[in-house]
């Protein structure tokens, strides 16, 4: 080894630091720019958000004009609608999505029962299933059914395992749970559904915390889902709402338009916010030794 | 005696079997809201599918007539879109993946210390990839790279040619590709939790050894990783051909086509055209494409995925 480097080992370190601190600072404010460009223009007057585009700092701070317009939607509805619309089918998706996940992956983890291996290995092909495969029939069936234009073909099938990955993600905890806990039970004369509703779900709370964030996010953000099944502009989410903004016909509701897309994103950074720890579990959980 | 030993054997037996017949209820009965979702929902929709793909169907006026290969013939020696498409949907994930992979490593690496403020960094870095899915960034987007954009006003101050991104034919398709990167975070953390789990001493022997870091991650790093970038590769690529929302909200496939992502053009034979049929040829072709790069990157990972378990070399 270079002796000289043992002396300038301190300085060599403080510069190291300050290289490091200084670069990762400039990369991240580039990454966050956008999002801190979308509450700036949302707080700037119409006519400012182009002609002064990028900066971050409004010439004349418009608290709340944009937002109070933007609130008012199109014609009679409201994005208080909107919101609604949103909460509720995404409260009732995450509701589903842990009822069906829970219980899925109990089965899977812990039941001994013929046919398993092969169903399970069933189970992992459709996590790798490009949604697009089963649109159009599934369109087709609830068309059928009578449930286009109703929430039915967003909430139904959270409740039916509709995502295998969150079944995926319970396992993988539900298989890290000892099973002399079970065995325990067993001999005390527990019932399977005991041992499921008893031991293992009080258990897993923390999964059931991380499927709950991401069926929360993924219902939020949906958007191809409510696309294909809703028509009737009442029964729009968030999502469908932004996009009436890009219509053409509302296109110098620039102000607005910001507004609302600061809004519709703030659930989303709350839960962010409070519940980043079962969300970086989440995502590490089972492709890391998994 | 034998006989008794026999009537017992025979109890214990049908005895097993009773408790085998009681575990399969019990584990049916847990597995089956899954079971039902699965059969209707996806075998049963998927056995429809390859039905109408050789049917022409419109859903509303007729129901399906039996066409043969029509579609598959028609969308291989007829269809220019489908061809463009398909071009579109490589570039975007032969575009996206690697770059996104490669920089979702570089920066879990930078993460991957115990320096001060790192947890606050990761949060900081991970805040693109919560948003950005949304359709309120899709639209944002749109205006950020804009003619009269923030984009253009930093670039010029760079003295960069401007030009509007998103309505140009050359660099449309880059912008969402741009979208998608920026979307790095969940390969990041799971790189980053795949870097915490090899172990230190691997690197102290090594620079024992006089190996330098570039070395060090050409003969560690990259080994003991090779499991989880297994993983983010498998999942990035199909996330990527289904990709939908970047060109319907930016673009909506153009211009001229050349956003056209296999999963637009999907949805528009389908629900703008009421192609019912030919959609579900392209939803085929979209399943026969993912599953042959999925094999295929399963087929060659036997070669670079390094497990702990096979004493990797």
């Amino acid at each position: 080894m270079n002796r000289k480097e043992g002396i300038n080992d301190e300085k060599n370190k403080s510069l190291r630091t300050l290289v490091y601190h200084g670069s990762i600072w400039v990369i991240g404010l580039l990454m966050i720019y956008p999002i801190l460009w979308t509450i700036a223009s949302s707080l700037k007057a119409e006519n400012e958000i182009f002609r002064n585009a990028a900066s971050l700092i409004p010439s004349e701070w418009k608290w709340g004009g944009n937002y109070a317009r933007g609130w008012e939607g199109f014609g009679d509805l409201s994005f208080a609608t909107f919101f609604l619309n949103s909460t509720f089918v995404t409260t009732m998706v995450v509701i589903g999505t842990i009822f069906s996940s829970t219980l899925v992956a109990f089965g899977f983890a812990r039941v001994k029962f013929r046919f398993r291996t092969p169903l399970f290995v069933c189970m992992i092909v459709t996590l790798m299933l490009p949604q697009q495969v089963t649109l159009i029939p599934q369109y087709i069936l609830f068309h059928n059914l009578g449930w286009v234009n109703t929430y039915l073909p967003l909430i139904v099938p959270a409740f039916i395992g509709g995502i295998p990955f969150f079944i995926f993600l319970m396992i993988q905890f539900i298989r890290g749970i000892p099973r002399e806990l079970d065995e325990a039970a067993y001999m005390d004369g527990a019932s399977t559904f005991a041992i499921f509703w008893r031991i293992i779900l009080p258990l897993t709370t923390p999964a059931i915390a991380t499927v709950a964030i991401f069926s929360f996010y993924w219902t939020w953000d949906d958007f191809m889902t409510p696309l294909v099944y809703l028509n009737d502009t009442k029964l729009y989410t968030v999502a469908l709402g932004l996009q009436m903004f890009s219509d053409p016909s509302s296109v110098s509701a620039w102000g607005p338009m910001f507004a609302m897309s600061v809004a519709s994103i703030i659930p989303q950074l709350l839960v962010f916010l409070f519940f980043q720890k079962y969300l970086v579990e989440g995502i590490t959980a089972g492709s890391v030794k998994g | 005696m034998a006989e008794e030993i026999n009537e017992l054997n025979q109890r214990k037996n049908t005895g097993k079997l009773r408790s085998q017949f009681r575990l399969d209820l019990i584990g049916f009965a847990f597995i089956a809201p899954w079971l039902i979702g699965f059969l209707s929902f996806i075998i049963g929709p998927m056995i429809a599918s390859l039905y109408f793909s050789f049917t022409n169907y419109d859903l509303l006026s007729a129901p399906p007539s039996w066409i043969g290969l029509d579609n598959y013939i028609n969308m291989f020696t007829n269809d220019d879109r489908f061809w463009k498409a398909i071009r579109v949907t490589l570039v975007f994930v032969f575009g996206s993946v690697p770059l996104k992979l490669a920089f979702a490593l570089f920066v879990a690496m930078l993460f991957n210390t115990k320096r001060r403020g790192v947890g606050v960094y990761r949060t900081l870095y991970y805040v693109p990839s919560i948003l950005g899915g949304s359709v309120a960034i899709a639209v944002v987007w749109k205006q950020l790279f804009g003619r009269d954009g923030a984009v253009n006003d930093i670039l010029a101050i760079f003295g960069i040619p401007t030009t509007s991104w998103v309505t140009s034919p050359d660099f449309a398709l880059s912008t969402l590709i741009l979208l998608v990167i920026w979307q790095f975070g969940s390969p990041m953390l799971i790189f980053l939790a795949g870097l915490k789990a090899i172990p230190y001493e691997l690197y102290e022997a090594a620079s024992v050894d006089g190996a330098n870091p570039f070395l060090q991650f050409i003969k560690i790093t990259l080994p003991m990783l090779s499991p989880v970038i297994f993983f983010n590769l498998v999942m990035q690529t199909i996330q990527g051909f289904m990709a939908f929302t970047q060109s319907f909200l930016i673009t909506n496939g153009g211009p001229m086509d050349n956003t056209l992502f296999y999963a637009v053009y999907l949805y528009e034979k389908a629900f703008a055209h009421f192609d019912m049929g030919y959609a579900s040829a392209l939803a085929w072709i979209l399943l026969i494409i993912c599953g042959l790069f999925t094999a295929f990157i399963f087929r060659t990972a036997k070669s670079w995925v390094h497990y702990e378990s096979e004493g990797g070399n």
